[in-house]
C-alpha cells in the first residue's frame, strides 16, 4: 500500500497526559510510509461518559468523532479501549459510519493493514506485555502486539503470568470501587514483578497509567511504556525518558 | 405486593460490602483457589468441542425465541403438564409463590420438606417463608446444606459455599451433625452429608425443586445435578413441587441437545454432570403421584420489557461468569447482597428487584471493570458488559443531574464538545485531574484521593500533544 | 389462580419482546468416530465408573469381585442375568418396600441409550430398567450396556429417547464439586457405578 492517508486519533488521555505516545505513533507511521494527520477538532470518543452511564453525552461525542474523521482512509488510535468504543459502541449510538469502520488500534493497523511485523525498532530492554481487556476481548487483537514486539531488536520479551487478567483500571471503576480495583492491581503488579522485566508495555495508556502508577508508588523501578513508544524507538533515535 | 427479596434487605452498597470482603484473607484465599481450579477445567472441557461457538449461537437464539414468544410457550407448557397429570400454578411475585408452596405442603400433611438446590426458591426466600408457616425446609445439596447449617448466606450460583474451605466445613458439620465427620477430607465430608440426610430422603413426603429446563412441547422438566440428592427428592416423596422462573423454557425436546452440552461444560467443567433427571407430569408406579409446577414471574416480565436488559433472561445459571470474574474473585459473592452474585447477578438482581430507590441494587452495575471475561465464557452469549453500561445509564437517569458525579460529567461533556475548551482545560491542568480522577501533584481531595491512595498520578507534561502538533506541524 | 395467570400473560404481551427469531443449528448433531464403544468405555471410566466388556456372564464375576450377596433387579431383566451365588430380590407387583431396596448390596439394570462422547448411560424405565429409585437407592449399580445402544453424540442419543418417559442420565457415580470446586466421587447416589458392555 502506498502512502495511506492516516488520521491519528490520539485519544483525550494520551493527548493530554502522554504526548510522547502520540509523537511516537506519528514517527512510527511516517517511518512506515504513511501520511499522518492530526485533525485538531478531535477531542474524546465518549467512553468515559458511556461506561459511567452517561449515554446521551457519549452520543454527541460519537457524532463529533464521525464528523472529524470523515474523509480519511484510516483512523489509528494508540488505544484498544478507545478503538473498541468507536467500533463496538458508536454504531449503536449514532449509526455506523465510514470512520467507525476504518478505525484501528495501532497493532491491528500495523499488522492487518500495513502488513508489517518488523517495524525496524530497537529497544534493548527486558519487557513484559499486558494485553488490555478491550484490545483482547472487544477488538480481538490477539497475538498482534506480541508479533510486533518479537521483531524488535535488542528486546527481551518475557511472558507475563496470568496476562489476561484485568489490571483493575476500568475507568471510573478505579474510583467507584477503588479497593477492589487496588486488589486487582496488586495481583497484576506481583505478576509483572515476577517476570523481572524492566518495562511493562500495553496498547492502552489508561491501563498503563494505573499499573505504572502502582509500580511507581511501590518504588519498584519497573516502568510502564506504551507499545507505540517501543515500536518507534530505533538505534538512531532511541527511546528516552521524558523528564 | 411485598418487597422483592432478590436482594437482601440491609445489605450495604457494593463498595462497602467489598471493603469487608477484601479484608478477609481466608475468604480471598478460598475464592482464589476455587475459581482458578475451575477456570482451567472449563477451558479444557470447552476446547474438546470444535463446534462450541455454534452451540453458543444456537443456545442464544433458542433462548431469544423463548423470550420473544414467552406467552405462547408458557401456555403450551401448561397444557402439556396438565395433560400428564400435573397441576400448574402461576405466581406474580415471591409472596404469592411462597404462599402456594406453603399451602401445598400443608395440604399434604408435611411438617418438613426436602429440597433440591434451586435458585428460584432461594430468590423468593422460600425457606424462611416455610419456616414462618411452621414447615422445616431441608436443603439436600451439599453446598446448600453447608450454608444452611452454618446459618450463612450463599456466595455462588453453583457452589453456594464456595467461600468456605474444607476445614471450615468440617467445623460446621461437627457443630451441627449428630455424627461428625472424622476429618476434613472432602470424601469424609460428603460421607457425613450422606449419613445426615439419608433418613430424611427415605421418609420425606414432600419435595421442592427448581428446574433447569422445561420443554414446552412435551411438558418435560429437567433437573441437572451431581450428588443424587436431586434424584432422591424427585423420585422418593409422594408429592413434588417445582418452582421455576417463567424464562426457564425451551420450545422443544430437541433443544436440549444444545443445553445439555453447554451447561455441564460451562458450570462444573464436565462433559456431562453425573445425573440429569427428566420427568413429565406423573408416571404411575414410578416417582411422585402428585406434581405441582409453580411458574414464577417475580420481576421477570419487567426485565423482559427492557430491550437491552432482557438478555439476562437467557441465563442458564451455569456460573461460568462468576468463575472468571476478577471482581468476584476478590470480593466473593456475598458482597453482591443477592442470591445472584457476580457479573450475571450485577445485571439480573437489579432488574428483578425493579426498585429505583434500592441503592444497593443500583450499586451492582458498577461492580465491574468491564473487562469482558464474562461475555467471553457465557454459553448463551449474554453481553454482560453491554447490559452493565445500559443499567448504569438507568441508574444515572434515576439519580437526576444534581449530584457531584453528574455535574462533573456534564462539565466534561461541555469541555469535550469543543476543541478550544478542551485545549484550554489541558493548559489549566484541569483535564488531567478529570482524566485520572487525581491530579499532577500530591494527594488530592476526593475523588482524586481514591486514585492517589495507592497509585501515583502521572506527572503533567510540559505541553499536550495537540500543542506540540500545532507548533511543529500545524 | 386465574388472575395471576392472566396478569403475567398480559405483562409478557405488553413487554414488546415479540419478534421473529431463527435458530442457527450449525453445530454438529452427529459425529463419526472410529470406535464408539471404545470412546464410551474411555469416557465413562474417566469419571470413575468401573468398566468391563465381554459376555453377559461376566455379571457373575463383577458381583463376585465385590463380594455382593443381595441384589435387586427389575422384574423384566433377562433370566440369565440373574447368575447363581447371589440372592436376587425382584421388584415386581407389589413393588419392593423402600427399606428393602435401601438394604441390598446393589442393583442390576440395563439401559435405554448410552452416549459415547460424554460417557453417559440413560435409563428410561423401560425394558430391564425398572422404577427410577431402583438405580438410585442401593450403593452399587451394575448396568449392562449393549453395544447397539451406544450413540456418539448427545443429539443422537436424545433423538432415540421418548421425553414422556421418566429419564435418568447417569455419567459416572454420584459426585460433588461443592468443596473448593474440586470433584470428589460419592455422595447420595450409588458410590460405585459399574458398566458391563456386551455385544448386541
Amino acid at each position: 500500500m502506498s502512502n495511506p492517508r492516516v488520521a491519528l486519533f490520539a485519544t483525550c488521555l494520551t493527548d493530554t497526559l502522554y504526548p510522547e505516545t502520540a509523537k511516537a505513533v506519528v514517527r512510527l507511521l511516517e517511518r512506515l510510509g504513511c501520511t499522518v494527520d492530526f485533525p485538531l477538532e478531535q477531542t474524546c470518543c465518549g467512553q468515559l461518559h458511556f461506561n459511567t452511564g452517561y449515554a446521551d453525552e457519549a452520543r454527541s461525542l460519537a457524532h463529533r468523532y464521525a464528523e472529524v474523521f470523515e474523509g480519511y482512509d484510516y483512523v489509528v488510535a494508540p488505544s484498544g479501549s478507545c478503538a473498541g468504543m468507536v467500533r463496538e459502541t458508536h454504531p449503536g449510538l449514532c449509526g455506523s459510519s465510514v470512520p467507525v469502520e476504518r478505525t484501528f488500534e495501532l497493532s491491528e493497523f500495523l499488522v492487518d493493514v500495513l502488513g508489517v511485523t518488523d517495524v525496524g525498532a530497537y529497544f534493548p530492554h527486558r519487557v513484559t506485555y499486558h494485553p488490555t481487556c478491550h484490545s483482547l476481548r472487544m477488538l480481538g487483537v490477539g497475538e498482534k502486539p506480541l508479533r510486533l514486539l518479537r521483531q524488535v531488536r535488542g528486546l527481551e520479551l518475557v511472558e507475563l503470568p496470568q496476562a489476561e487478567q484485568c489490571c483493575g483500571f476500568g475507568g471510573t471503576f478505579a474510583l467507584k470501587n477503588a479497593e477492589t480495583s487496588t486488589a486487582m492491581l496488586a495481583d497484576k503488579m506481583r505478576c509483572v514483578q515476577d517476570t523481572g522485566a524492566q518495562v511493562v508495555t500495553a496498547g492502552d495508556n489508561s491501563c498503563l497509567m494505573h499499573i505504572s502508577g502502582g509500580l511507581s508508588r511501590l518504588r519498584t523501578g519497573v516502568r510502564g511504556i506504551h507499545l507505540a513508544e517501543i515500536l518507534a524507538s530505533t538505534e538512531e533515535q532511541p527511546w528516552v525518558a521524558t523528564p | 405486593m411485598g418487597r422483592n427479596p432478590v436482594t437482601w434487605l440491609g445489605s450495604p452498597v457494593f463498595p462497602k460490602a467489598a471493603h469487608t470482603a477484601l479484608a478477609d484473607t481466608q475468604l480471598r484465599a478460598n475464592l482464589r483457589k476455587a475459581t482458578t481450579t475451575i477456570r482451567d477445567k472449563r477451558a479444557s472441557a470447552v476446547a474438546e468441542l470444535a463446534d462450541w461457538e455454534e452451540l453458543r449461537r444456537a443456545g442464544e437464539a433458542i433462548k431469544d425465541d423463548v423470550l420473544a414468544n414467552l406467552d405462547t410457550y408458557l401456555l403450551r407448557l401448561e397444557e402439556s403438564v396438565t395433560a400428564r397429570g400435573g397441576v400448574v400454578h402461576w405466581a406474580r411475585d415471591a409472596e404469592e409463590a411462597n404462599r402456594i408452596v406453603l399451602d401445598l405442603a400443608r395440604e399434604h400433611g408435611a411438617d418438613e420438606v426436602v429440597k433440591v438446590k434451586s435458585m428460584a426458591t432461594a430468590e423468593i426466600g422460600l425457606n424462611e417463608a416455610l419456616e414462618a408457616g411452621g414447615i422445616r425446609a431441608v436443603e439436600t445439596d451439599l453446598a446448600e446444606l453447608i450454608v444452611q447449617l452454618g446459618r450463612d448466606r450463599p456466595s455462588h450460583i453453583l457452589v453456594p459455599a464456595i467461600h468456605r474451605n474444607r476445614a471450615e466445613i468440617r467445623e460446621i458439620f461437627r457443630r451441627e451433625m449428630s455424627e461428625a465427620p472424622v476429618s476434613d477430607d472432602p470424601r469424609e465430608l460428603a460421607e457425613a452429608a450422606r449419613r445426615h440426610l439419608r433418613r430424611k430422603f427415605l421418609s420425606a413426603r414432600v419435595a421442592v425443586s427448581g428446574a433447569n429446563f422445561a420443554v414446552a412441547d412435551t411438558g418435560s422438566i429437567v433437573v441437572v445435578e451431581s450428588e443424587g440428592n436431586g434424584r432422591m427428592c424427585l423420585t422418593l416423596p409422594q408429592t413434588l413441587i417445582t418452582v421455576m422462573g417463567i424464562e426457564k423454557l425451551v420450545p422443544s425436546w430437541r433443544d436440549l441437545e444444545v443445553f445439555l452440552q453447554l451447561l455441564p461444560r460451562s458450570s462444573t467443567a464436565e462433559r456431562m454432570n453425573p445425573y440429569t433427571s427428566v420427568w413429565t407430569g406423573v408416571t404411575p408406579g414410578d416417582g411422585p403421584s402428585r406434581f405441582h409446577l409453580v411458574l414464577l414471574d417475580n420481576g421477570r416480565t419487567a426485565t423482559l420489557a427492557d430491550e437491552v436488559g432482557r438478555q439476562a433472561l437467557r441465563c442458564i445459571r451455569c456460573s461460568a461468569c462468576l468463575n472468571v470474574c476478577p471482581v468476584y474473585e476478590r470480593t466473593g459473592g456475598q458482597a453482591y447482597g443477592s442470591v445472584y452474585p457476580g457479573p450475571i447477578g450485577a445485571i439480573l438482581a437489579p432488574q428483578l428487584a425493579d426498585d429505583p430507590s434500592d441503592e444497593q441494587a443500583a450499586s451492582l452495575p458498577y461492580a465491574s471493570s468491564l473487562c469482558g471475561a464474562c461475555y467471553e465464557v457465557c454459553p448463551v452469549r449474554i453481553n454482560i458488559p453491554q447490559a452493565l453500561t445500559h443499567l448504569r445509564a438507568k441508574v444515572v437517569r434515576n439519580k437526576g443531574g444534581r449530584n457531584p458525579e453528574a455535574l462533573a460529567m456534564a462539565a466534561a461533556a461541555w469541555v469535550f464538545a469543543d476543541p478550544r475548551r478542551f485545549e484550554a482545560a489541558q493548559r489549566a491542568g484541569s483535564l488531567s485531574r478529570l482524566l485520572t480522577g487525581a491530579g499532577p501533584i500530591g494527594r488530592l481531595p476526593w475523588p482524586g484521593s481514591k486514585w492517589t491512595a495507592t497509585r501515583d498520578a502521572p506527572s503533567l507534561p510540559k505541553e499536550s500533544f495537540r500543542l506540540w502538533w500545532r507548533r511543529n506541524r500545524g | 389462580m386465574g388472575s395471576a395467570r392472566e396478569e403475567i400473560l398480559a405483562r409478557i404481551r405488553a413487554a414488546g419482546a415479540a419478534r421473529p427469531v431463527t435458530v442457527p443449528r450449525e453445530y454438529r448433531r452427529e459425529r463419526r468416530v472410529a470406535d464408539p464403544v471404545a470412546l464410551f468405555a474411555e469416557r465413562i471410566a474417566d469419571y470413575r465408573a468401573v468398566v468391563r466388556s465381554g459376555p453377559v456372564e461376566l455379571i457373575g464375576e463383577c458381583l463376585g469381585a465385590r463380594g455382593v450377596r443381595t441384589m435387586v433387579v427389575p422384574a423384566d431383566v433377562p433370566a440369565h442375568w440373574r447368575v447363581s451365588g447371589v440372592r436376587w430380590l425382584v421388584d415386581d407387583d407389589p413393588p419392593l418396600e423402600l427399606s428393602v431396596v435401601d438394604g441390598v448390596d446393589g442393583v442390576l439394570t440395563g439401559c435405554a441409550v448410552a452416549i459415547a462422547e460424554t460417557g453417559t448411560i440413560v435409563l428410561d424405565a423401560g425394558q430391564a430398567q425398572g422404577r427410577r429409585l431402583l438405580s438410585l437407592v442401593p450403593d452399587y449399580h451394575l448396568c449392562v450396556v449393549r453395544t447397539d445402544q451406544i450413540e456418539v453424540t448427545v443429539a443422537q442419543a436424545l433423538s432415540r429417547l421418548d421425553p414422556l418417559r421418566p429419564l435418568t442420565f447417569i455419567s459416572g457415580p454420584s459426585a460433588t464439586s461443592d468443596i473448593e470446586l474440586d470433584r470428589v466421587e460419592g455422595v447420595h447416589g450409588p458410590r460405585t457405578l459399574e458398566v458391563l458392555i456386551v455385544d448386541g
